[in-house]
């Protein structure tokens, strides 16, 4: 990206310029400059009308009453955030988010750590196996969670039975149903971290790790002196992109409880389409999906500035 | 490894070589186990559901015995949902959704990155740093305002929604693969190329395309994947069953009332599963290159 | 084939850093010539203008004829081999080389013939169905060349191009391409930091340090006549020792180091030197200069002790490093002499190949 730029150079001719040095060279160059932006427009014009636009638009919304006649300014906002059912949407988003990405951090790293234990042998079939839970499009593959926990047919509590336990209601309590939202996400996420952690691993020089062992190093020592402070910045990225994608999740709440019970496992992503989509309430909707928004920039900020970093650091 | 060197003449550390080498084993078998372990949870979904969708519904509903396990097995659940119009309409809009999804994805993203990575012009870097940002908007952000504009455009319960919404989604990411992918081509190789009597387009469609094919295939899987898995957009712009797309035609027109046809439904999901499943099986290597080549430098 | 002349070539960049400041060069047509000097020095700026992937700032550069400023890359008839090979590893050899003919639409049967003919001369032909990937080191760099000899172009530019392959290859390759240049002389523009690719290599040799020439001439010009404290330095290994030093008269005139140890210079260098009489100076001499003393010396030899720092064996000679004033000198000597470290060697000095650089202009005089 930024070696682009050096060969378009703008320094005036500095000693002696001749007739010619506005020739056809700097023309072309201005030329190229063109065709560059010209490539790039229709990835401008998206960003643009569907990216910046429609966030600015959805502001202007949220300031709306419900015809959509009179402008409200932040009542809106206020409205939302004195009602306990949305409070009770922030602390479950955040109890979703903060949670699954945890346990998907930890279960990917674990994870990672083992694929590395057998590297070489059928570690693309190992992989692939393990794979399988982020291949399926999320919303079929939720849908048979629902079909799993079903309340009279589950094949869980069949099981637990026959063990010689209760069944359990699944998706019948709150606190159960939050677990099992949380479940099928870390289920469907952990994936991704295992590879990217995996790739981290890998990355780490061997050589390291001899260093270590002959200069006396436990495994654990090597595991917190060498692998954690190299794959430091890894983790970190994965983690803030991760807790972006999981805070907005829509998919696995909306099959799974829809919410329920008793509104109990709402997301904002899921509580946004209640409100704005189906009871049709436009400004309240995009109330509630804004409500994420200085979360996420918070997020986006962190990320950005550790693959900048990260970007400088190879270079 | 350099032990065994040493251990030559002297007995009392050859045992301990012996013991090296167990531990070693063993910590490779109890990986193996913990893996086993692992990969049999994460595949209790997927298999459950290719056992439910070979029962009949009789069998579902009669709930005797073990249900991991099918009596009668049967495609009748395939058949009939091959046969199915509705079904088959899912499909066939998934496709031709997805279809236009990844080519103009891959357009965009294409010309936009050898844009940024080779030629440049004032503002390329902040647009390098905007597409980055875009990448990290979820869809559930902004899907209220789109609402309303798709209003203004006629699209709503319309796949060309899905065509005009989906780009947003992928485009980000794939050109942000492609500008790694491309930057990492030596510039010498464009000045040889230059220099050969190339033009831009040559350079972009002989060498470019061809050398950054492995981040060509990565990024057409993320945008197929992100078009084929979709479920809010549709969900929230196309209301009637003709418009659906797999993801939602199952979510919402399957299960209808009470009467869950399991085994169909099931059959219906490890239908809609099968092409992204069987496009991993066999490209996953380049699609994890491309997601982890900033994980695996430095 | 054509003559190449540089004009007064600046190579500015943003922020008014000057990497080429107004430099002058006359290739004649069929030269080999090789631009050198450390890292940095303008040297693959000048090629990189010749070849036109840089723009040039001020001046005109020449290319048989014409001023190509404003022509480019494609359209001024040049072939280039990069030091990292820059071939296309999605081609086999074969496309590789046929690559710039096919943009240039020649007719299939020419190609082919064109590609083959080269292949021979450079004996790759049982590789043409390879990918680049599948080739060593130096069979990609007989491609990169391959490639650059189909096309028969005006000027062939190197750069660097043997930085990448190991020590024993690079002499081979070396070779090579001189062999090449034998065979199609083809006006060439060499550029390396490496001082005996140079030596060996150019009809003549063009020295650049901080963005302008220090000095152009013939290998054996540059290596006995320096124009300047810099050139000096840089052409031949061991370096050229240098020892800070006045000249005086006392009945003859004589280079005085700065612990007092006089010696005399010879009669044919009087004239030249005695107008620096009492002026900071620099003696510069080359190790093989400095060597064992032996029964019956030659006229203008000097004498001089100097205690032995580290002895390194080469076989067929001994460099040996000493400490003299406190500056590190190299002598060379014969390996049948023992000394070791702490030992006083009595030094040979021959001041028939003595340089005398003034400190102030830092200029060989």
């Amino acid at each position: 990206m930024a070696d682009g730029s050096t060969m378009v150079v703008g320094a005036p001719a500095a000693t002696s310029p001749g007739p010619r040095q506005a020739g056809s060279m700097k023309q072309l160059a201005r030329r190229r400059s063109l065709a560059a932006l010209a490539l790039c427009s229709p990835l401008i014009l998206l960003i643009v009308c569907l990216k910046i636009y429609p966030t600015f638009y959805a502001v202007f919304l949220s300031m709306l009453d419900r015809k959509m006649n009179n402008f409200v300014g932040f009542d809106n906002f206020a409205f939302m955030i004195s009602r306990p059912s949305f409070q009770l949407v922030i602390f479950q988003s955040v109890l979703f988010a903060v949670t699954a990405v945890i346990l998907k951090a930890f279960l990917g790293f674990v994870l990672a750590h083992l694929m590395h234990n057998i590297r070489g042998r059928n570690e693309r079939v190992w992989r692939g196996l393990l794979l399988v839970p982020w291949v399926i499009p999320l919303s079929l593959s939720t849908l048979t969670w629902w079909w799993l926990f079903d309340p009279s047919y589950s094949a869980f509590n069949w099981t637990l039975n026959m063990l010689g336990f209760e069944d359990i209601a699944f998706l019948g309590t709150v606190w159960n149903a939050r677990l099992s939202v949380i479940a099928v996400n870390v289920w469907f996420g952990a994936p991704f971290f295992m590879i990217m952690y995996l790739a981290a691993l890998k990355s780490v020089p061997e050589q390291l790790y001899e260093a270590a062992s002959i200069d006396g190093a436990t495994a654990v020592q090597r595991l917190f002196f060498i692998t954690i402070p190299m794959m430091r910045n890894i983790i970190l990225i994965t983690v803030l992109y991760s807790l972006i994608v999981t805070f907005a999740d829509f998919d696995i709440v909306r099959i799974l409880t829809n919410g329920g019970p008793q509104d109990g496992t709402h997301l904002f992503a899921t509580y946004a389409f209640v409100v704005g989509i189906q009871s049709g309430n436009i400004p309240r909707g995009a109330t509630v999906s804004l409500f994420m928004f200085p979360i996420l920039a918070a997020l986006a900020f962190f990320v950005l500035r550790d693959v900048m970093k990260r970007n400088k650091e190879m270079a | 490894m350099s032990a065994s060197a040493t251990a030559g003449n002297m007995p009392a550390p050859k045992a301990k070589v012996g013991s090296m080498e167990k531990q070693r084993r063993m910590a490779l078998w109890a990986s193996y186990i913990a893996l086993t372990f692992f990969v049999i949870i994460f595949l209790i979904p997927p298999f459950y559901m290719i056992i439910t969708s070979l029962k009949t519904s009789a069998e579902i509903s009669a709930q005797a015995g073990n249900p991991w396990i099918v009596q009668n097995p049967t495609f009748d659940n395939y058949w009939e949902l091959m046969t199915n119009a509705a079904f088959q309409r899912y499909f066939i809009n998934s496709v031709w959704v997805t279809a236009v999804t990844v080519t103009l994805s891959m357009t965009i993203a294409i010309l936009a990155a050898f844009s940024l990575s080779r030629m440049g012009f004032k503002g390329s870097q902040v647009l390098s740093t905007g597409v980055f940002l875009t990448y990290l908007v979820p869809p559930s952000l902004l899907f209220i305002p789109l609402f309303q504009i798709l209003g203004w455009l006629g699209l709503i319960n319309s796949t060309w929604a899905l065509v005009l919404l989906f780009p947003t989604l992928a485009v980000p990411f794939c050109t942000w693969i492609m500008i790694g992918y491309f930057s990492s081509i030596p510039k010498e190789l464009d000045e040889a190329a230059l220099i050969d009597g190339a033009s831009y387009p040559q350079i972009l469609i002989q060498i470019f395309i061809p050398v950054a094919l492995p981040g060509i295939i990565a990024a057409t899987i993320f945008a197929f994947t992100v078009a084929w898995g979709a479920f809010l957009y549709p969900l929230a712009y196309l209301y009637s069953a003709d418009q659906a797309t797999l993801t939602v035609g199952i979510v919402r027109e399957l299960i209808k009332g009470d009467v869950f046809a399991w085994g169909m439904i099931m059959a219906a999901c490890a239908m809609a599963a099968a092409p992204p499943i069987i496009i991993y099986t066999f490209l996953m290597d380049y699609y994890i290159a491309g997601l982890t080549a900033g994980a695996t430098k430095g | 084939m054509a003559n190449v002349s540089i004009r007064k070539v600046v190579k500015a960049y943003e922020g008014d850093v000057q990497a080429v400041k107004g430099i002058d060069l006359e290739i004649i047509d069929h030269e080999f010539v090789v631009l050198v000097g450390p890292s940095g020095c303008g040297k693959s700026t000048t090629l990189r203008m010749i070849a036109g992937l840089e723009e040039i700032t001020a001046g005109e550069i020449w290319i048989g004829g014409d001023v190509v400023n404003d022509v480019p890359p494609r359209d001024r008839d040049i072939a280039m081999v990069f030091q990292n090979y820059a071939l296309y590893p999605h081609m086999s050899v074969f496309d590789n080389m046929a690559f710039g003919l096919k943009l240039r639409k020649f007719p299939k049967e020419e190609i082919k013939r064109r590609v083959d003919e080269a292949a021979t001369m450079l004996d790759i032909q049982m590789l043409l169905d390879r990918k680049p990937k599948a080739l060593s080191g130096g069979q990609r760099q007989r491609v990169a060349m391959g490639r650059a000899v189909v096309r028969n172009p005006k000027v062939f530019l190197f750069d660097e191009p043997l930085s990448n392959l190991d020590a024993k290859l690079r002499v081979q390759m070396r070779t090579e391409i001189k062999k090449l240049h034998q065979l199609v002389p083809t006006t060439t523009v060499y550029v390396t930091h490496d001082q005996i690719e140079a030596m060996t290599l150019a009809d003549r040799v063009v020295v650049m340090n901080h963005g302008v020439i220090e000095q152009v001439g013939a290998p054996q010009e540059l290596y006995h006549h320096p124009a300047t404290r810099f050139v000096a330095g840089f052409i031949g290994s061991p370096a050229m020792n240098f020892l800070p030093c006045q000249v005086v008269d006392d009945g003859g005139l004589k280079v005085q180091l700065a612990d007092g140890t006089k010696m005399a210079i010879p009669a044919a260098r009087v004239d030249r030197y005695g107008p620096y009489k009492g002026k900071k100076m620099t003696l510069g001499i080359r190790p093989e200069h400095m060597t064992e003393t032996h029964d019956s010396e030659k006229p203008g030899v000097q004498i001089m002790n100097a205690k032995v720092d580290v002895v390194e064996p080469m076989g067929m000679e001994t460099l040996v490093h000493h400490f003299v004033d406190g500056v590190a000198v190299c002598s060379r000597i014969d390996p049948n002499v023992h000394t070791g470290p702490g030992e006083i060697l009595p030094l040979a000095i021959d001041m028939n190949n003595m340089h005398l650089i003034e400190d102030a202009t830092n200029r060989v005089v």
